[in-house]
Parts: C-alpha cells; sequence; structure tokens
C-alpha cells in the first residue's frame, strides 16, 4: 500500500480549517446570450477551525448558507473564492487521484435518509461502494467481511446485506448511510441535520450512536443543524450562521449561558421548551419579519433589519466576527452583551 | 404521503448495539417480508389491471406468429393461384383468397415476422440512441446539452414521411433484406427523439438524487455514477416509451410500405397486403379488412402495454 | 383549567370524537390506522394531539373533517359528534357547509395548499364569495381585515401578489386567513410550524394563541413536537398506534407523565435549558399497523412490559389528579416520574 504515513493523530490540533469562504451563486438573465444580473451569496466568507475529535455545530435558520457550506467542504460545489486545509493539505487545490485521496478522510452523512441511498442497489452494495471505488481501502475478499462489520457497528442486522434500502425504516436507513460513511475510516465526517427527517423516538438512537463512533473512531464531527437543542446536546463548540456568515462562535457553554450577539439571543429564546414551567420563566424575544433575500443582504450588518438594537453604525458598519468586551468569544454584533434573562 | 406508509418498513434491532446496548426488538429476518419497491409496487397494480392482462396475450400472439406462422396457418402465404382470386373460404384459408388468389389470412399470419422485426429492431436501435444522447445531454448538461438538445428539435422537426421517402428511394431496387433493413434505420433514425427527451429528463431527475452526491462524495468518476447510479433509475421509463414506439414504428412500417417505398413484394408485409386489398375492395373487401385488423390491434396492443406499464411506475397516478 | 373529564357541559361538548376506528384497506392488506380514539373539545380551549407518523394523529382530523380517501380508508365505526350532530351520518352535502364555516384545517405545506395560479387576495376571498355571498368589493375589505388579522404587513398592497412572492412564515399566514375566512368554531392545525425556522415558528405560534383567544374558537394542533405543544396547549392527547394512551392537562403530562411512551418521549429529547443530559431511547421501532402487536402495542418497546401487557389490551385507567392513560401500570409510571 502507498498510503502516506499520517502524522501522529493529537485530539484538539486543527484538522480542518477553513478562512474567508464564499460561494456566490450567479443569478443570470437571457436564454442564448447569459449575463449575470446578481448573485445569490449563499456562504459570504465564513472561516472556522475544526479540532480533532470534537464536534462543531452549525446552526441557522433556511438560507443562512450551512448547507452549502457543507456541499463546499464535500467538493460538491467549486467555491467563488476563499481556502480550506484538511490535514494541512490544500482541499480546494486537489483534484484527481489526490482529491480522491483527500475524499477517504473527509466523509458526509446526508439529511434526508430516503433519498440519500440509491433504491436499486442492495444494502451491502451501498456500504461497500467505497471499497469498490477505493480498491486499495480493502482488499477485494475482505470486503464482504468489511461490510458486515460496519454494519453491526452501526447497529444493524449484518445478515440483511442483501436488502434493499425500501426494506428499512427512515432510522435504520440513516444508520446505512452512516455505515457508508464510516466505510474509509475517515477522521472528519460532516452531518447535514442527520436526525431532522426522523422520527422524535428515533432521533435519540441516531445522536447516541453518532456520539458512541466518535468516541470509538475518534472521528471530528461538522454537525450541521437547525434544532438548537439537539445541537447543545451533542457539540463542543457552536458556530450560529446568518446570511451566509458566521455571527457568532464559541464553545457549547460560551453560545448558550453567555451568548452575545442578538440574533444567537433571539434563535435560543425562540426554541420550545418541552416544559410548561420552564416556558413560563424564560423571556422570549420576538424578531419581526423575515430573513431578508441574501442575493440582496443588508448594508453594515446583515442582521440590522431585525434587531431591536440596531443604530446608525450598524448600516453603516459592518462588524467582523471578533472577541468581544462583553465575553472574549468571537460576536459579530458592534453592541454585544451578555443576557440572562433567555 | 399518508402518514401510515413510513411504519410499513421491516423491523430490526437485533444487532449487537442497538443503541446504547438495547436489546431491541426481535428480529423478523425469518418473516417473509414484502418488499415495497417502486417496481413491485407497479407489478401488484399491474397483475389487476386487465387492459395489461389483454394487451399481453395480444402482443404474446403476435410475437408466436412473427416466430412460428406455421402453428397458426397449414398453408403457404406464396402459394398463389389466380384461378382462386376472390374465392370464399375452403380448404384451411378460413378467410378466403385475395386478388392473387393467396390465403389471406395465412398472409396476415406471416405479415406479422416482419412487422415485429421492424418493430422490435427500430426500437432497440431507437433505445440505444436515445440513452446515449439523453444519458450524455443529461448528466453533462452545459453546452453538451445545449448542442444535444438542438440536435433532438431538428430531427424532431423533419417530417417523417418525406424524409423517409427521400431516404428510401436510394434503396428502390435492392434486394429484399437491404430494404428491410433501410426501414429499419430510417424509422430508427428519424423516430428516437421523444425518447431521448424522456431519458434526458429522468437523467436529470436521477443526477440530482442525494445518492449521486453521495458517490461523488466518496470519489466516484463519472462512468460510475452514470452506469451503477444514474442508468438503472432512468431506464424504466426509457422502456415504457420503447414499448409504445414500437407500437408506432409497426404502424410506420404498414404506412410505408403501403405508400410503396417501404417494403416490396416478395417481402410479406401487412403494409403492402393492405395496399393491394385497397385497390379490389370493390370485388372483396376482406382481403383490406384482415391485414388491417392484424395491424390495428397489434399497434393497439403495444401502446396499451406500455401505457398500462407507464400507469402502474407513476406513484401518482396510484 | 379544563381537564380531560371536565363534566360534559349541559349543551354537550363542541366536538366530540367517540370510539372512532379507521382502517386503510390496500392491496397487501388492512392497516388498523384509528383504533378507538375519543376526544373532545370545548370553544376557546386548545387540544394539543401529540404522535410520530403513523400514530393516526392527522387521519383522525382528516376524519372530522370529512377528507378521508375513501377507499382506501373506511370508517369502521364511532361517532364525531359536533355541536350533537354526528357528522359521519350526514350527506356529502351537509358535510360541506360544515367543512370551512364550522370547521377549517390548516396544514404543514402551506406552498402545495395554495394555488400558484391565483393571486392570494383571490384566494382568500373566494370562500367569502362563493359560501358567504359577499359582492366583490366586501369580501376584498374582508380579505384586508383577514390579512390584518393574521399580521401580514401592508395587506391591501399585497392582495395581488401570488403565492412564491411570500416567504414560508407569510405563507403560513395565507393559509390561516383563508381558513378564518368563513369564521369557524374549530380550527384544526396540522403541523402549522414543521416546515418553518425557529424564530418564524415562535411567530405562527404567537398568532394562533392570539386568535384562538381573541376569537374564542377552539384549536385542535396535531404535532410531533413537545416543544411547540407545551407553550399553548391546555391539553394533550399522545397518540400511539392509533390509540389515545395518554390524555392529560399539559402541566400534570409533562411534570410526570402516566404513560411509558410519552415518559420515553419527554427522556429521549435534548432539551435546550437542560446540560450534559444522557439521551435514553425509546427501542424499536412503531409497529406495523398491519401487524398491531396484541395486548398493549406499546409492550415490545416498553420497559415497563410484563405478561399483562402481552395478553390484554390496557384500559383508560383514571388517575387520581383527572387525567387517563392506557397503561396497566400507569400509577407507577407516574409516581416513577414524580419520586
Amino acid at each position: 500500500m502507498t498510503v502516506p504515513a499520517s502524522p501522529a493523530k493529537v485530539r484538539g490540533e486543527t484538522i480542518l480549517g477553513v478562512d474567508e469562504l464564499v460561494k456566490h451563486f450567479p443569478i443570470t438573465q437571457g436564454v442564448l446570450f447569459k449575463r449575470q444580473i446578481d448573485a445569490v451569496r449563499a456562504v459570504d466568507g465564513v472561516s472556522f477551525e475544526l479540532r480533532r475529535g470534537e464536534t462543531l455545530g452549525v446552526v441557522g435558520e433556511s438560507g443562512c448558507g450551512k448547507s452549502t457550506l457543507a456541499r463546499l467542504l464535500m467538493r460538491l460545489e467549486t467555491p467563488t473564492s476563499g481556502r480550506a486545509t484538511l490535514e494541512g493539505r490544500d482541499l480546494f487545490a486537489a483534484s484527481g487521484g489526490e482529491l480522491r485521496r483527500l475524499r477517504r478522510n473527509m466523509q458526509m452523512v446526508m439529511q434526508d435518509p430516503y433519498t440519500s441511498l440509491n433504491p436499486r442497489m442492495t444494502v451491502g452494495d451501498i456500504v461497500g461502494e467505497p471499497f469498490a471505488i477505493h480498491p486499495d481501502a480493502a482488499p477485494k475478499g475482505s470486503r464482504r467481511q468489511r461490510v458486515r462489520e460496519l454494519l453491526d457497528v452501526v447497529g444493524l442486522n449484518p445478515e440483511h446485506v442483501n436488502r434493499y434500502p425500501h426494506q428499512f425504516s427512515g432510522g435504520q436507513r440513516q444508520r446505512i448511510g452512516i455505515a457508508r460513511a464510516l466505510a474509509l475510516r475517515p477522521d472528519v465526517i460532516v452531518c447535514d441535520e442527520p436526525v431532522s427527517a426522523l422520527d422524535v423516538s428515533i432521533q435519540a438512537q441516531v445522536i447516541n450512536l453518532l456520539e458512541q463512533l466518535q468516541d470509538e473512531f475518534g472521528l471530528s464531527y461538522i454537525f450541521i443543524a437547525h434544532d438548537l437543542s439537539v445541537v447543545r446536546h451533542i457539540c463542543d463548540r457552536v458556530a450560529v450562521m446568518y446570511l451566509g456568515r458566521i455571527v457568532e462562535i464559541g464553545t457549547e457553554e460560551e453560545i448558550y449561558q453567555r451568548a452575545t450577539h442578538p440574533y444567537t439571543q433571539a434563535l435560543l429564546s425562540a426554541v420550545p421548551v418541552p416544559d410548561p414551567e420552564a416556558r413560563d420563566r424564560r423571556t422570549v424575544i420576538r424578531l419581526t419579519g423575515d430573513v431578508p433575500s441574501p442575493a440582496d443582504p443588508p448594508s453594515g450588518c446583515r442582521f440590522r433589519t431585525r434587531c431591536w438594537k440596531a443604530e446608525e453604525v450598524c448600516a453603516v458598519q459592518d462588524p467582523q466576527t471578533v472577541p468581544r468586551a462583553a465575553d472574549p468569544h468571537p460576536s459579530a454584533c458592534h453592541f454585544a452583551e451578555v443576557r440572562t434573562d433567555v | 404521503m399518508s402518514d401510515f406508509e413510513t411504519v410499513a418498513a421491516t423491523e430490526d434491532q437485533s444487532a449487537r448495539r442497538g443503541v446504547s446496548g438495547e436489546p431491541g426488538t426481535p428480529d423478523r429476518a425469518g418473516e417473509p417480508n414484502r418488499p415495497r419497491s417502486l417496481a413491485g409496487d407497479a407489478w401488484r397494480d399491474l397483475r389487476r389491471n386487465p387492459v395489461f392482462w389483454l394487451s399481453l396475450l395480444l402482443v404474446v400472439l403476435v410475437a408466436a406468429m412473427a416466430v412460428a406462422p406455421g402453428l397458426f396457418t397449414a398453408n403457404d402465404p406464396r402459394d398463389c393461384v389466380l384461378s382462386r382470386q376472390h374465392a370464399g373460404p375452403s380448404g384451411g384459408a378460413i378467410l378466403g383468397y385475395d386478388f392473387q388468389g393467396c390465403d389471406t389470412f395465412a398472409r396476415a399470419v406471416y405479415g406479422a415476422r416482419a412487422s415485429l422485426l421492424v418493430g422490435a429492431l427500430s426500437a432497440l436501435i431507437t433505445g440505444v440512441i436515445a440513452l446515449v444522447v439523453g444519458m450524455l445531454a443529461g448528466y453533462f448538461g452545459g453546452w453538451v446539452d445545449a448542442v444535444l438538445s438542438r440536435v433532438i428539435d431538428i430531427v424532431l422537426g423533419i417530417p417523417l414521411l418525406l424524409a423517409a421517402i427521400v431516404l428510401l428511394k436510394r434503396v428502390s431496387t435492392s434486394g429484399e433484406t437491404v430494404r428491410l433493413f433501410a426501414v429499419i434505420l430510417v424509422l430508427a433514425l428519424l423516430g428516437w427523439t421523444t425518447a431521448a427527451r424522456v431519458v434526458r429528463s429522468s437523467v436529470i431527475t436521477a443526477r440530482e438524487q442525494d445518492y449521486v452526491a453521495a458517490a461523488r462524495m466518496l470519489g466516484a468518476g463519472n462512468g460510475r455514477i452514470m452506469w451503477r447510479h444514474i442508468l438503472p433509475n432512468a431506464l424504466a421509463p426509457a422502456i415504457v416509451v420503447l414499448t409504445i414506439a414500437l407500437g408506432s414504428f409497426i404502424a410506420a412500417e404498414a404506412t410505408l410500405s403501403f405508400l410503396g417505398i417501404g417494403l416490396k413484394a416478395p417481402t410479406i408485409s401487412w403494409g403492402i397486403d393492405i395496399d393491394a386489398g385497397r385497390v379490389h375492395m370493390r370485388e372483396s373487401a376482406t382481403p383490406l379488412i384482415v391485414p388491417s385488423t392484424f395491424l390495428a390491434l397489434t399497434v393497439l396492443a403495444f401502446i396499451m402495454l406500455g401505457d398500462a406499464i407507464r400507469d402502474a411506475f407513476d406513484p401518482k397516478l396510484r | 383549567m379544563p381537564t380531560p373529564v371536565s363534566p360534559t357541559p349541559p349543551d354537550g361538548h363542541l366536538l366530540e370524537v367517540r370510539d372512532l376506528h379507521v382502517e386503510f384497506r390496500t392491496g397487501e392488506g388492512v392497516a388498523r390506522v384509528i383504533n378507538g380514539v375519543s376526544y373532545h373539545l370545548d370553544a376557546g380551549e386548545t387540544l394539543a394531539v401529540l404522535g410520530e407518523s403513523g400514530s393516526g394523529k392527522s387521519v383522525t382530523a382528516q376524519a372530522i373533517m370529512g377528507i378521508l380517501d375513501t377507499p382506501p380508508a373506511h370508517v369502521r365505526s364511532g361517532e364525531i359528534r359536533y355541536q350533537g350532530r354526528d357528522l359521519l351520518t350526514l350527506g356529502e352535502e351537509e358535510r360541506r357547509r360544515i367543512r370551512g364555516a364550522e370547521i377549517a384545517m390548516i396544514f404543514q405545506d402551506a406552498l402545495s395548499a395554495l394555488n400558484p395560479v391565483f393571486p392570494v387576495g383571490w384566494q382568500i376571498g373566494e370562500s367569502l364569495r362563493q359560501r358567504a355571498g359577499l359582492s366583490r368589493a366586501d369580501a376584498r375589505r374582508r380579505t384586508v381585515e383577514l390579512m390584518d388579522l393574521v399580521r401580514i404587513p401592508a395587506a391591501a398592497k399585497r392582495l395581488g401578489d401570488y403565492p412564491h412572492q411570500f416567504s414560508g412564515g407569510m405563507r403560513q399566514r395565507v393559509m390561516i386567513a383563508m381558513a378564518l375566512a368563513l369564521d369557524p368554531k374549530v380550527l384544526i392545525a396540522d403541523e402549522p410550524t414543521t416546515a418553518l425556522d425557529v424564530t418564524v415558528q415562535a411567530q405562527i405560534m404567537d398568532l394562533l394563541a392570539d386568535l384562538r383567544r381573541d376569537l374564542g374558537m377552539a384549536l385542535i394542533l396535531i404535532t410531533h413536537d413537545l416543544g411547540v405543544v407545551a407553550g399553548v396547549a391546555d391539553r394533550i392527547a399522545v397518540m400511539y398506534a392509533g390509540r389515545i394512551i395518554e390524555h392529560a392537562d399539559v402541566r400534570a403530562l409533562y411534570r410526570a407523565p402516566a404513560h411509558p411512551y410519552t415518559k420515553g418521549l419527554l427522556e429521549s429529547i435534548p432539551r435546550l435549558d437542560v446540560r450534559g443530559q444522557a439521551l435514553s431511547t425509546i427501542r424499536g421501532l412503531p409497529p406495523n399497523l398491519m401487524r398491531i402487536p396484541p395486548g398493549c402495542p406499546f409492550h415490545p418497546r416498553c420497559p415497563y412490559a410484563r405478561q399483562v401487557c402481552v395478553d390484554e389490551v390496557p384500559h383508560d385507567l383514571v388517575l387520581g389528579d383527572g387525567r387517563t392513560s392506557a397503561c396497566h401500570f400507569a400509577q407507577e409510571v407516574h409516581d416513577d416520574r414524580a419520586r
């Protein structure tokens, strides 16, 4: 085998670094002679680091760019600009064989277990496909056995290799998707809303499985979700996105206890808590209006059109995501302050 | 989607670690499970559809005639004696004789071979062209799609009869086999567009599926994605369109032969016989009615069969 | 605070479902989707019907509305009494008069529930013109009122806009406005906020709560989200495999669930306000409705299950504080949490 000796895997070192990542989708007009009239700024300058062994949550409402971010990292989309390094190697410069090798280090679990598995392939073929694409990952004779082991690892019956996806329930199908992502022994797994399509009683099973696999294989997760309760449960650090930007990023405690960005505070306060009594104690910040179009984001601070704190400076000066006086974690608000009532 | 469908999945939680060591519900692997696939559902639908069975019966009957006409009639369709001109039924010729004194029924039975050969081979060639063009256009998109789609538009704009007359003129003096294949080629070259469009749109649908993205993220190349992930999911609609096209190719062959630019005697074909029967319709209508009926039923059978399969495969109609 | 066993008002409940049984007859067999559901609703109260997919929560609502597809659905037995009249015995003509005017419904997917080729103003006004017999000018005036009522900004200017020009939250408001057009006494909201973002979700739930209070409507909120229920409902009916397995006042239920399924659900969802909690899970899967387990349908997944649970279908046990639980060990489950 010609796999390069992997650097010593130190927990806590930066495994994935993303720097000023931008993705603009052009809006074109005309059929024959297309001209670009505008662009949807889906991801507009996102930077963060993922450390080995940790789970970084990415939260935000629909249209904030979190799914585009995932697709960029997985090289399903080409970035407009920006850099990303995976274990020191340039993620966006790689192509051909080098890209294929890089892909072995980073895999994704997709949201919808009903569309992410080819209905015409057996479970064995689906979970074994990574080995068919990367023949050096498992010698031919051992593949069948490896597939069975993977099914066992994710809590499925290894006897079911010859079944088709439709013979499984949603939660089981999500486990098949997880087994496929695990096959190449990646270091990083991007989980794009992995439980949001599942029933409540099944969600906990899959969350627990993901946590268990992380411990067992030393995985690092990027966990994209809109459900802030789930994110709090599973994540070590959390990035909050709004209109293509990270507006606040910090440890689980910094975001959930000492959030300084008004959007984070509003988001947290809006989460319905399954306890009628706790609800009476919480203040709920009601945001007015809708998220502006990412094709035409507001000047200055993007959140200012819905923010109760907005002043003139917010329309003029774009706040940077930097540590603030109120709390030393990065927050993109001119008036960052901790609230205790939410 | 109704609420209850989601739970109709099979159950199993038997593995070593269901979740945090839960023992889970009993394994039901031993139980006969009912696969709920599109094809399975379609088959269940088809089984109860009388139109499907009727059209299938007709198709099988015509196919049997094409393969073994001797099973249906003992008479030789080329055994023509002018003295029997327009004679009534006799001696195995259950539908009487035509203008040339040939057995009308025997000729209709033997005519199935040419018709089916033309239909099946045209459909096959059409299918290959349509799959290649539709796959390339749908998968790669961009300028490949733009060019191929314009080609489809242009071919679609060519009037079939006009082009057939021009092209088949060149082989008007050639032998039986050459003419047969010339007709097949002309029909296929002018008739692949509809199927190509269907393939293209189902490829585009399949290309956008998450499982294709998943394969790409694993590092799968274009060839593998097209072959393993897109083709199997785009094939079903193509087959349906081709079944229907098969019927219309048979009709087109008859039309061309009727007009004298398709097959010619000594080939036996419904189109040729319809033409001959038309000339002497006043003396006896049977030599016209018999091949016409065979033709109409065969075309109808294929179109009904294709329709039934399409409806069965379309979950929206269920 | 109304409780599940609140005395029947002198003129009966506004809406009452009694022992409803619905099955779906398909080529593969008979799926028993609703197996003896009973609940009631009085003016001005909010009943939450909670359940996962396949629990029958939506089918019950569709039966009340009379919009079940029959076949494959078939109402085997039961009554749905609205103001004392059994809806199931009424003719289609009479049911249509009740649908929309007396009982209205909103759905999860507002985009597909609205017709893309007509302006929203026209769609909201349609029933006003067709059924209330208002003139075009009156219908228009009332439409603007309705859009104001559901807090669509600049309502008069947006009458001519098409559904795709509205955001998800605004479309849901349009649908609520349509449902309110004929002043229904009962509003059924089927997963009204599931497709929406959290901040918009909160807006819509507030709106529904305010409308119920201001218009004195009765609201049935169908959802799978325990968080949403906690905020707005008075009572909650938890469904599993086509049965109501627990029915209680919201606060009492969250404080101490009396059915192992409810308890399992509450313990399996991560909570925003609780840190580092271990997620317990409900093992296994919901049952196949064509093969519902004998006895208590939850027994294969239940940590409390004993032999009696396999042998006997549990009846609704009435607990001390006026709530019911269809569990042989309801008191034990209840005390487990309260302890």
